[in-house]
């Protein structure tokens, strides 16, 4: 356990690992509770699209991601806010539209870039000390917003139209939490992938709902899900030799069927 | 206090002139013509799909009319005015899992008021344990939301809407999901805030028996009110249960009928 710690590309995973396991747990609590896990599949393939425009334009791919993410979930909630269209339908044209231009771009580069795989898989032997950095300080925007506006936020998951009608600027409160939601996955990307992540979005807070009726209980499982899959998944796939954002979201699934069985049995 | 007396001479809280609304080319809300008094309980009644809930809506300002004005404590509805509604959605069965216990959800009512990064303290759980124990669920604090009763949910959920010192409280399908023992206990205090507070009520509801026997006021609606009135009379007419179950078209029309458009050409 500590030889692989003498790696430094390991020691920058786990690093990575520990900050955004923290990140996407707390997202992943209003992911579940707000319905939408969906959408977190659209945002993250999203950023596909920004990783080949920057990688066409030399120019940063996190930075070329986030702004597609954060253009492409904010798209999503304002067509879905409209009434002729539904939510999974503005995912649904976002998603591969974000998808296609990414495809253009690879085509349009005359360089053959084979990082783009890793940003589809994720790949922590690119992990980079600046990355770390990245991934912490757009972290702490994440965990920083997510408790200045916690009770906002809940409120709004729990029945918007009332928090409406009780003075609440939902509309507002709704596209912030997308902007958060594609921090948070531009963060993961190079650990988990652009395919996976959408699943550490979602397992943890939903593993967390299995077996807590409290929302602060809900949140502390949901980190304590995201911390040992993370970690674990890191581990065995050093070991096992596997991709890590297959084994990570490997094991949180594992993680999550026996909270499903967890939560079953103490309901008897 | 009898009910034909509550709320008469009050001030009108609550007004629509002439409301269209349309939704994909139909007309949903038709020429509504309807106001409420203060401290006095509404009961809006009418089969399904009959426009109650946009009717709600309206009036609170979720949903703008086409046509026709609405005004609210003799405002526009809107933010200002909504501070003085307290509003209760249908039940809805979705929530069951949400995470939070009775307590928490009263609180909700409160973070209006208790402003953006600030968390209810002592002061915030006193009253919402105040609200609790006028709803008689004091002892239900603690449990969670999801596992209590439909009634008890409600019971809540009016406790909620209490915190925010509401003058006029909005209810949707009321009687949803709860047994008949708990309505009959959830109107009794709904008269009882009427006549303690003066807390004023619109409700919607299917469910005739339940607005004939609980509300000052009553309006038939099915895309236009077709009545509006004092329940006794709603009732006392034997077309009004024929009618009910299928297409709601008639009714009394007279000088009772204070608001109503069609006073001046039927009556």
């Amino acid at each position: 356990m500590i030889e692989i710690l003498n790696f430094e590309f390991m020691r920058n995973a786990f690093l990575a690992g520990i900050i955004l396991s923290i990140v996407l747990a707390v997202v992943s609590f209003f992911v579940v509770l707000k319905r939408y896990s969906f959408i977190g599949v659209g945002v993250s393939h999203s950023a596909f699209g920004g990783v080949a425009l920057g990688s066409l334009l030399g120019i940063s791919p996190t930075l070329t991601a986030l702004g597609f993410a954060v253009i492409v979930s904010n798209a999503i909630g304002y067509v879905g806010r409209r009434e002729r269209l539904s939510t999974d339908t503005a995912i649904g044209i976002f998603f591969a539209l974000a998808m296609a231009l990414g495809v253009i771009f690879i085509g349009l580069s005359d360089k053959y870039n084979t990082d783009l795989f890793g940003y589809l898989f994720g790949n922590i032997l690119a992990i980079t000390r600046t990355d770390i950095v990245v991934v912490g300080v757009l972290g702490t925007i994440v965990l920083f917003a997510c408790y200045f506006f916690f009770k906002e936020l809940l409120f709004v998951a729990f029945d918007s139209e009332v928090a409406f009608v009780s003075g609440m600027p939902v509309v507002f409160l709704d596209h912030f939490f997308l902007t958060i939601l594609a921090f948070a996955v531009v963060i993961s990307i190079k650990i988990v992938g652009i395919v996976l992540v959408s699943a550490l979005l979602v397992i943890p807070g939903a593993a967390a709902s299995q077996v807590t009726d409290r929302y602060v209980s809900m949140i502390a499982v949901s980190i304590g899900v995201a911390l040992i899959s993370t970690t674990g998944g890191l581990v065995i796939s050093y070991y096992a030799d596997l991709a890590s954002g297959a084994t990570i979201v490997t094991f949180a699934s594992l993680i999550f069927f026996i909270m499903v069985g967890v939560g079953k049995l103490r309901k008897r | 206090m009898s009910k034909r007396e509550v709320g008469s001479g009050n001030p009108v809280i609550a007004e629509l002139n002439d409301v269209w609304v349309g939704y994909n080319g139909k007309w949903v809300l038709k020429s509504i013509f309807l106001n409420c008094r203060a401290g006095e309980i509404l009961g809006i009644v009418g089969p399904n799909g009959a426009g109650k809930s946009t009717l709600l809506k309206v009036i609170i300002g979720l949903i703008q009319p086409d046509r026709g004005s609405v005004s609210l404590f003799g405002k526009k509805p809107g933010k200002e005015a909504r501070l003085d509604v307290g509003y209760l959605p249908q039940i809805s069965h979705a929530e069951r899992s949400f995470p939070v216990t009775a307590l928490d959800v009263v609180l909700m009512g409160m973070y209006s008021r208790i402003g953006l990064f600030s968390r209810p303290g002592r002061k915030e759980r006193e009253i919402a344990l105040n609200m609790l124990s006028m709803v008689n669920m004091a002892e239900h604090a603690g449990r969670p939301f999801g596992v209590l009763s439909g009634g008890q949910q409600q019971r809540i959920n009016i406790a909620r809407a209490l915190c925010s010192n509401p003058r006029l409280l909005m209810l949707d399908e009321p009687s949803t999901g709860v047994d008949s023992v708990a309505q009959e206990d959830f109107y009794v205090l709904l008269a009882k805030l009427r006549d303690e507070q003066g807390l004023s009520v619109i409700m919607v509801s299917h469910d005739i028996g339940v607005i004939t026997s609980h509300a000052d006021q009553v309006a038939c609606l099915n895309v236009e009110v077709h009545y509006h009135g004092e329940p006794e009379l709603c009732i006392s007419d034997e077309i009004m249960e024929k009618v009910f179950g299928k297409d709601l078209k008639i009714m009394v029309h007279d000088s009772k009928c204070a608001t109503c458009h069609m006073r001046h050409e039927d009556v």
